[in-house]
């Protein structure tokens, strides 16, 4: 062990941070205004996510979320990645509507889609789970808060808000005269998954359970997850708002997309596993023909491998 | 001075005393994340100087490229899971290896003694890696001396990633193994990978159902003959990760069956034997 490594390294790490800076220029403009709403379907308003990771300039605001409105109330989905991007959305809102918000998604454990939730404490809403979303949180909650605030400093990053309406199968709330129906996923992005269908439009909210344009991250099962992609094929939607991606998509083609990124990864991961090929090995090489398809594939495709081998290799 | 927490403190001390074992009282003030990532040079050093020490004594370390190179990525893609390759390109000449993370809670991860069914040559062990650390491995020649290599590993959170599911479905099938061959061909070694159903708690990872923290419980020695005669055997610690895979070399003349001795430090023992392939020419 010599000292001139070491020093090396810690060049490297400020050069990394650099280039993180450097990176994140694009984003920006939050104080500019360069984030907008898009109305998606009569009444429905959603933000597209950042295809960037948090940094301390985005806020964590790298998830797709919005608003519902009906005849009588607000509902938020989903809430944002930090407090001020939660207080940034109610902002939006209220700019647009007075009526009460009494509901307030919870999508998955995420912390860029929940932890925006502490800025509509203040309104009571019901705040809406999976039903083993409560769980999740504790086990995870503080581990993300920590490292939101590691990036955006303690009064930015926002706080864990636990559902208060755990969905166990399916549910269905009404802001008048507009139903929204919730089914409770099996493991597949993560082990809490919700989506969301609302009647009026027909328009599908699979939350992350679909990502167009930035590359999928697997953090449930690999299986689960093309079996769930199904399901949400099942319920016919023509329009779905991703998790991730622009703010409204044709739902066919998307989940195509979706499906042939998470069939390949376990196609290949079982060949690796078939052949032998150890872990690290397997990091490096399966997915390859994805690369170009989707933004941000070098930071997480290595991990989704991991997942998958992880899943597969007991098989 | 170093910039241990009382924690990390605590935590060192327990289980450089108390050889590689986690205690749950150390725990309970987690979580407490250090300064890992923004610690200092010299404040790495000096953590190592005093691991190594609860560790080797007064034994001298010399570094090396040669005789022991350890593999890792830069940065964790996975926390839980952190593939590690150990390198000994004069596998000859060794007798053990070491693998320490520095900033983990309980450092010393794994101790591995070859025995003479070994080919020493490389090893391949899957790790949690809780935060910004050095990654040392350390190898023991045959004339009992040390020499050392590192790797700087960005990571965090390994240590305390829940399983995503209940303690119960964790424990589900724990000791079941597979063993996979793959013949390195003739007068080659034959590499030999072994996986345990185990989850290897850390001892930080919470129960999502009591909300309390799962007692450490992981595989915490591992002895692999062949035909009588010793692979090697290891001591393990909470740093491997869950389900533990290890990749390792079996000189050319071993032949089977292969013998899987585990235990873990609850009093779990479990036995599995394996057949080599035969030769194919």
């Amino acid at each position: 062990m010599t000292a001139y490594s070491m020093r090396s390294l810690t060049t490297r790490r400020s050069a990394l941070f650099g280039g993180l800076c450097l990176c994140c220029l694009p984003t920006l403009g939050r104080a500019a205004g360069l984030f907008t709403m898009d109305e998606v379907g009569t009444g429905i308003f959603m933000r597209r996510g950042l295809d960037a990771e948090a940094t301390p300039e985005n806020d964590d605001a790298i998830a797709n979320i919005g608003f519902v409105v009906g005849d009588t109330s607000v509902l938020v989905t989903e809430t944002g990645g930090s407090l001020s991007d939660g207080l940034w959305l109610r902002s939006e809102i209220r700019k647009r509507t007075d009526k009460p918000i009494s509901h307030v998604v919870l999508t998955h454990v995420h912390p860029d889609h929940c932890f925006g939730a502490e800025a509509f404490v203040q309104d009571k809403p019901v705040f809406i789970g999976h039903h083993a979303l409560r769980s999740a949180l504790d086990s995870r909650g503080d581990f993300y808060r920590t490292r939101l605030v590691d990036i955006l400093g303690a009064d930015r990053a926002g706080s864990v808000v636990y559902p208060t309406m755990d969905v166990a199968e399916t549910a269905e709330v009404d802001l008048g005269g507009r139903a929204l129906r919730f089914t409770a996923h099996g493991t597949a992005h993560t082990n809490c998954d919700l989506s969301m269908i609302d009647a009026r439009t027909g328009i599908l909210f699979p939350a992350d359970l679909l990502f167009v344009t930035r590359i999928p991250s697997l953090d449930g099962s690999l299986l689960g997850w093309l079996k769930e992609v199904e399901t949400l094929k099942g319920t016919g939607a023509s329009k779905a708002v991703p998790g991730h991606g622009p703010t409204l998509v044709d739902a066919a083609p998307a989940f195509a997309d979706l499906t042939r990124y998470l069939t390949t990864l376990r196609d290949e991961t079982r060949k690796a596993i078939a052949a032998d090929q150890p872990i690290d090995r397997a990091i490096d090489s399966i997915g390859q023909a994805e690369r170009e398809k989707w933004v941000l594939f070098d930071t997480y495709n290595g991990r989704n491998v991991t997942q998958a081998y992880k899943e597969l290799e007991w098989e | 001075m170093t910039t241990f927490t009382p924690i990390g403190m605590s935590a060192t001390k327990r289980s450089f005393t108390a050889a590689l074992c986690l205690s749950a009282a150390v725990l309970a003030g987690w979580p407490a994340f250090a300064a890992g990532a923004s610690d200092t040079d010299a404040e790495r050093l000096e953590r190592w100087q005093e691991i190594s020490k609860s560790i080797f004594g007064d034994r001298k370390l010399e570094p090396t490229d040669a005789l022991i190179k350890v593999d890792a990525p830069p940065r964790a893609l996975d926390a839980a899971l952190v593939p590690i390759t150990l390198t000994m390109p004069e596998k000859d000449r060794i007798a053990a290896i070491h693998l320490i993370i520095d900033d983990n809670p309980s450092p010393y991860a794994a101790h591995i003694t070859f025995g003479p069914a070994a080919d020493p040559s490389e090893v391949k062990l899957r790790v949690r890696i809780n935060n910004y650390t050095n990654v040392h491995a350390v190898a023991e020649t045959k004339d009992g001396k040390l020499y050392e290599a590192v790797k700087f590993v960005k990571a965090s959170g390994g240590c305390s990633a829940p399983m995503g599911m209940s303690d119960e479905e964790a424990l589900k099938g724990a000791g079941d193994m597979k063993m996979k061959f793959a013949e390195g061909g003739a007068g080659k070694p034959m590499e030999a990978t072994l996986m345990i159903r185990h989850p290897n708690f850390s001892g930080m990872q919470m129960n999502q159902v009591t909300r309390d923290y799962t007692p450490a419980r992981y595989i915490n020695k591992l002895d692999v003959s062949a035909n009588g005669k010793l692979v090697f055997s290891m001591n393990g610690d909470i740093s491997i990760a869950s389900n533990p895979v290890i990749n390792f070399g079996l000189a050319p003349d071993s032949k089977g069956p292969i013998k899987v001795v585990a235990m873990d430090n609850q009093q779990g023992h479990w036995e599995h034997s394996f057949n080599t392939p035969s030769p194919s020419n």
